[in-house]
This record gives structure tokens, sequence and C-alpha cells, in this order.
């Protein structure tokens, strides 16, 4: 029977030079752990695909869950935001307002969710199997990613229903995509690795986001509080739902462009502060986790 | 080529810490026994102790060697199989590993039960480190190993527990690295299985001059398979060489004891807290009285039990049905179960025996091996009878009445 040369055979001989040998011991961080992390790319891939497929395995359910709570959440901060405080709405349809500013609350929620419980979710695969722990907070993002999918396919056509037609800010939707992204990972594996050490930091990720749907302008918008603006803008998440609110909306609303800097200032802060801590512990979550 | 070590283990040692009070796992209690602390003025340093799972282990391993671990349970095979395995650090001393190394810790790590046969081979084989390409590669060898064909599209929480362990394991017998690490998975299925699984091993490493180190308690296999065998006895190398003679100093080194360890934990919710023998020895056809507790730390239903006896070669001689006509036992949070009986007669011919323990607890099976070892002495001669020599005797007392005529001829 013959042998394929497999693309591991390449890498084996690389690998078994004296030179490239691979030191264990105590403390020594690992040089290799970014071209590991790279190498173990298609692993994220399938747990990212496992994650996604449980989820939506009966797939009328698994939609209905991603559209039936946002919705519900929207429609009830429209209520108290809209016609309770009366907020000003600037003459667009309260509705829209909250519904693109919980577009992108929820890509965080989830995405913070995800990364901070996927440690302790994943335990069983954490005490026995070696892979750099980096990939598991990353691939809990898929879910929280394609949740957001969903959302977007049924906001833009809504948000066209109402007259306002997308406009070029829609090309810069990504990159709000990409701020939402980094902080969700960046708090998120603050937490992961905190959980992994105390138990009880489960407990204060819904507490934080209780407190955040309210002291983020999920449902109202900045633009029209001068007065509080800057003070919310050190809340990083404002920048991403300002942000996302005028991509979606045709630039209708005013985009605070000092605020996004910030938001993008401290996004990059709790990611690098993040990723710094988690490696940190990372050498000893197989023994406490 | 083999001159450079492939493993290069050096004064390899690990320390884990044991708090005596309830491991501080959440923030509260970390704070409000810093506050205690402080109140009390003292710094009680009795609370924790360290335990050593691995003390001062060194040895190297070439390339193209399959070693054995062996050793009891507790003596830091596992300790030692993680570190190598990149799962945890060591506390003190170095360890050099020079190729790729694919551990098998455990049989069907990562298996989602929502998920299909198919789909689970693609995540475990993924798991283990096999590249996309590889798994869709051997695809139809790994399905065909398991003999699941029929099954592939099912969600793999419908599998019976043999077919779940068939594909568990054949996705990583179909694992091509260069050192291999292999931790006790063969204790799993049927016998017709673990001899193919065997048979995978050997292909494994005597064809394709793999590098293996193997943590087995059946010495036959290790004696078998390995050239080399390393005893590990309470975290130190107790023994390295030939596996022949590292496997009969471990045995006749006295593992002794006559009552299991206390307080062992058999599954998240059973904990053992006595096993133990009336004697540490009966006669051939004598009584051997024992007795088990458990208790229960959540609500749990317990489906099997079953005594497991083997002989030193690690083999199967019998097994003591311990099940109840009644059904299951339901034990609630807290309660404790009593088991005592004996194993009357013991038709065992004289040697050493070891007992462990098959459960079968809120479906979930598991087997704990060399928990109590026990003699049986040669059985008190029949009838004034000379005794037969043991060898002769085989494994098992044979025992029932005859009658006989002799008819003269005619």
């Amino acid at each position: 029977m013959e042998r394929a040369v497999t693309p591991q055979a390449t890498l084996v001989s690389a690998d078994t030079s004296a030179s490239r040998a691979l030191v264990l011991e105590s403390g020594r961080s690992d040089a290799h752990y970014w071209r590991d992390l790279w190498r173990f790319r298609e692993l994220a891939g399938f747990l990212a695909w496992r994650d996604i497929k449980v989820r939506y395995k009966q797939a009328s359910l698994g939609v209905a869950w991603a559209v039936i709570q946002p919705v519900i959440q929207t429609l009830l901060l429209t209520f108290v935001f809209g016609k309770l405080a009366k907020m000003p709405d600037g003459g667009l349809p309260y509705f829209l307002i909250v519904l693109c500013g919980n577009l992108a609350w929820q890509l965080f929620t989830s995405a913070f969710n995800g990364a901070g419980n996927s440690l302790v979710g994943n335990s069983h695969l954490i005490s026995k199997v070696y892979f750099p722990r980096l990939v598991v907070p990353v691939s809990a993002l898929a879910v929280a990613l394609v949740d957001f999918s969903i959302m977007l396919l049924l906001t833009v056509p809504a948000i066209a229903l109402h007259g306002i037609l997308p406009n070029w800010q829609l090309l810069c939707l990504p990159l709000f995509i990409l701020l939402a992204v980094i902080i969700a990972l960046g708090a998120g594996l603050w937490i992961a690795a905190l959980t992994v050490k105390y138990r009880d930091f489960r407990f204060i990720t819904p507490f934080v986001l209780q407190i955040g749907v309210f002291v983020t302008p999920v449902g109202y918008r900045t633009d029209f509080l001068p007065n509080w603006r800057d003070l919310l803008a050190l809340n990083p998440l404002s920048g991403v739902v300002d942000g996302m609110r005028w991509c979606l909306l045709g630039g209708r609303t005013d985009l605070y462009l000092p605020g996004v800097a910030v938001s993008a200032l401290i996004g990059l802060l709790l990611l690098g502060t993040g990723l710094w801590y988690f490696r940190q512990t990372e050498r000893r979550f197989a023994d406490e986790i | 080529m083999s001159e450079i070590p492939v493993i290069s283990v050096e004064n390899l040692s690990k320390r884990y810490i044991i708090g005596h009070e309830t491991r501080h796992d959440t923030l509260r209690d970390r704070l409000t026994h810093g506050a205690r602390r402080l109140l009390r003025g003292q710094r009680n340093k009795s609370e924790e102790e360290e335990f050593w799972a691995l003390r001062d282990v060194s040895f190297d391993i070439r390339r193209g060697e399959v070693v054995g671990v062996i050793g009891r349970n507790g003596a830091g095979k596992s300790t030692l199989l993680k570190i190598l395995s990149r799962i945890t650090e060591p506390t003190s001393g170095r360890v050099t590993l020079r190729g790729r190394v694919a551990s098998l810790l455990e049989v069907g790590t990562g298996f989602h039960p929502e998920l299909t046969g198919r789909e689970n081979i693609y995540l475990n084989g993924a798991i283990l480190g096999m590249s996309k390409l590889e798994i869709t590669r051997k695809f139809d060898e790994i399905v065909a190993f398991a003999e699941v064909e029929r099954f592939l599209d099912t969600p793999v929480k419908r599998y019976s527990s043999g077919m779940y362990v068939r594909l568990a394991f054949a996705v990583a017998a179909h694992l091509e690295p260069e050192i291999l690490i292999v931790d006790e998975v063969l204790a799993v299925g049927d016998q017709q299985f673990q001899e193919k699984c065997l048979g995978k091993i050997r292909q494994v490493t005597r064809q394709d001059a793999r590098t293996v180190l193997f943590v087995s308690h059946n010495l036959k296999s290790v004696e078998q398979l390995c050239d080399r065998a390393i005893h590990l006895k309470n975290g130190c190398a107790a023994g390295i060489g030939p596996a022949s003679e590292v496997v009969s100093q471990f045995i006749h080194t006295g593992n002794t004891n006559h009552s299991a360890p206390e307080d062992l934990k058999l599954s998240p919710k059973l904990v053992l807290k006595r096993f133990a023998l009336e004697k540490s020895e009966c006669p051939g056809r004598g009584s051997l009285g024992y007795q088990l507790r458990f208790t229960a730390t959540e609500a749990v239903t317990i489906q099997e039990i079953f005594i497991l006896v083997q002989n030193l070669q690690g083999e199967r001689v019998g097994l003591l049905d311990l099940r109840r006509p009644a059904g299951a036992r339901r034990l609630a949070a807290g309660a404790t179960l009593t088991i005592n009986g004996a194993i009357t007669p013991c038709l065992l011919v004289e040697g050493e025996y070891v007992l462990g323990l098959f459960m079968h607890a809120d479906n979930e099976q598991r087997e704990h091996r060399d928990l109590i070892q026990f003699n049986v002495r040669p059985a008190p001669p029949r009838h004034g009878l000379p005794a037969i020599v043991t060898q002769a005797l085989g494994t098992t007392l044979l025992d029932g009445d005859f009658h006989e005529e002799i008819e003269r001829a005619p």
C-alpha cells in the first residue's frame, strides 16, 4: 500500500532537526505560540462549526431564537425610551433608532458572553488535549457573528421599508463590526481567564450587561445629548452603537468622531491587556479548570 | 539517526497544592477567607498541603522505541503524560521534545452528542491534531475500522456505548504522529475490539517505527508491545529498563494493599469510602468476605456494580455481579450505600489477585482497577489426596461428583 506524502511529512522533517527542539519548562514562554496558533486555525474553525451546527441543528428554532429575543428587546426599549421617556428622535421612527442600536448591542453581548464562558464551557477539552488556548474564545465568536448576520439581513429591508435607503455609509459597517468584536474579545478574554480561577466571575457578566443596556446609547441617540456625550464616550460601545446606527440609517444620525476614536482606543487597550492576562494565566488553565 | 533522543526528560517534578479547607473557587470565598485571616491576625500555613505528583523523574526515549509506563493508581503516570502532552507545565525540571506529539489521553475527546458520526469524526480528528485533508483521506478507513457505516448520519447520542467507543478509537487509531502518547485507552470495548486495537497499535509501532509512550495496567500488553518500561512509584522513577524486567520488578515489589485508597472518586457524584476485605487471603474454595461503602455527593442512580477480579498479569479472571433483582439503586445526595458480602466459594487457583470495580452510574460506565490485592492459598486437599501442582490446575477450581463402576470381563 502506497503512502501518499502528506503535508505533515514536510513539517515533520523541519521539526525533528535538533535546532527546532521544543523545550518545556516552568515559566518558559512559548516562542512558538503564535505559529502554533496559526497551525491550529483549522481547529478554531471546527470548534466554531460545531457551535453553529449545534445551535442551528433545528434550523427553524435556531433562527427564531436569533430573531425573537432581539426584536422583543427592541420593542421594550422603544417603549421605555421613546414613549415613556419621550427621548428626541430627530425625525426618525424611534423603532428604527433602537433597532440599529440593539443590533450592535446584541453583537457585543453574544460575542462577549460566548468568549467569556468559552473556557469553562470547554473545560473537558482543555484538560485532555493540547492546543493554544486562545483558539477557544476566538472560535466562540462565530455564533455571535452568525446571529448578527441573520438580524442584519432582516434589519436592512426593515429600514428600507420605512423609506430610508442605504447609502455609502453602509460600506463602513464592517469597520464597526470589527470594533465590536475587538471590544467583546478583549473583555471576553479577561472574563474567561478570571473565570477559570474564580468561578463566580460568571455571575458578573450578566450583571454588567444589565447595566450596560442603559449606559450604552442603545435606546437613545447621543447626538441629542451634548452634555452627556463625552461621558458616554467613555463606554467604548457608544462608538460602536453610534457608528452602526450611522451606517444603517444612511447617515441621518450624527457620528461623533472623537467618540469613535475613544472607542477604538479603549477597545485596543482591552484587547491588548486581555491577551496579556490570558497568556499569563494560560499555563495554569488545565490545572485549575 | 537514533543518537539524539526524541524525548528527553530531566529532573521533572510537578507539584499540586491541595487545600484542606474548600478550594477557593470563587472570588467571594477568597475575599471572605482573606478577611477572616486578617481579623484573626494569623497566617495559617497548615491549610495548604503540597502534593508532589512527580519527583525528579529523568529518562530518555529514542526514536522508534515503544516505552511502557506502569505503576499503581496515583503514582504519577497520568501527570507525566499530561506534561509530555503540553497540557500542563512542569513545576521544575525540563522536557525536550523533538518531534510532533499526538496524545490520546481519552477516547472520544470532544465528541458532541448532537452531531452525527460523520461530523464527530471530523471534529475529533481536528481536536487530535489531524488536518481536514488528512481526515478526508482516511475517512473510509476510519469508518471501516469502526464498523459504523450504517449509522454515520445518526447523532452520536443514539449510539450504543460499544459503537461510540469503536468510533472514537477508530479516529485515534489513524493518527500518524511521530510521537504517540497513549493513556490506558485500551481498557474499553469488548474483547474482539480490544484485540483489534492492540493489533493496530502493534502495526503502528512495528511497521511504521513510531515512538510510542504507553501507559497501561495490562502488564501483559506492556510486556508484549514495549521494548522498555518505566515504573513510577509515588511520583519517582522506581525502575527503568527492559519491559519484562521492569514488569516483574513491579509485580514482586509487593504492591500490596488490603484496602482501597480512601475517598476514591468513582465518578463526579459517587465517592468510594471503603472497599476492604475481611482477610487479605483465603484458601481455595474458601470464603472471602468484603465490604463496600459508597457515598453520593449528589443524587445518583447506580445501574450496575461489579467487582472485577484480575490476576497480576492484568487479565480478567472473573467478576462478581452485585446487581439487584429489584433494579437500579437510587441514592439521594449525602446518602451512603454499604454492601457486605462474600465470594463464596472462592474457586480461584492459588495465586495473587487484584480486585477492581466496574461502576455504571447515571449512564456513565467506568472501570477502576488495582484497588485491593489479595492472595488465594492452595485449596485444602480433598479426601486426603495429594495436592496437584498449581501450574496444572489452570485458573479455576472445578468441582463435580462422579460415580463409576468397573465391569469384569465376561
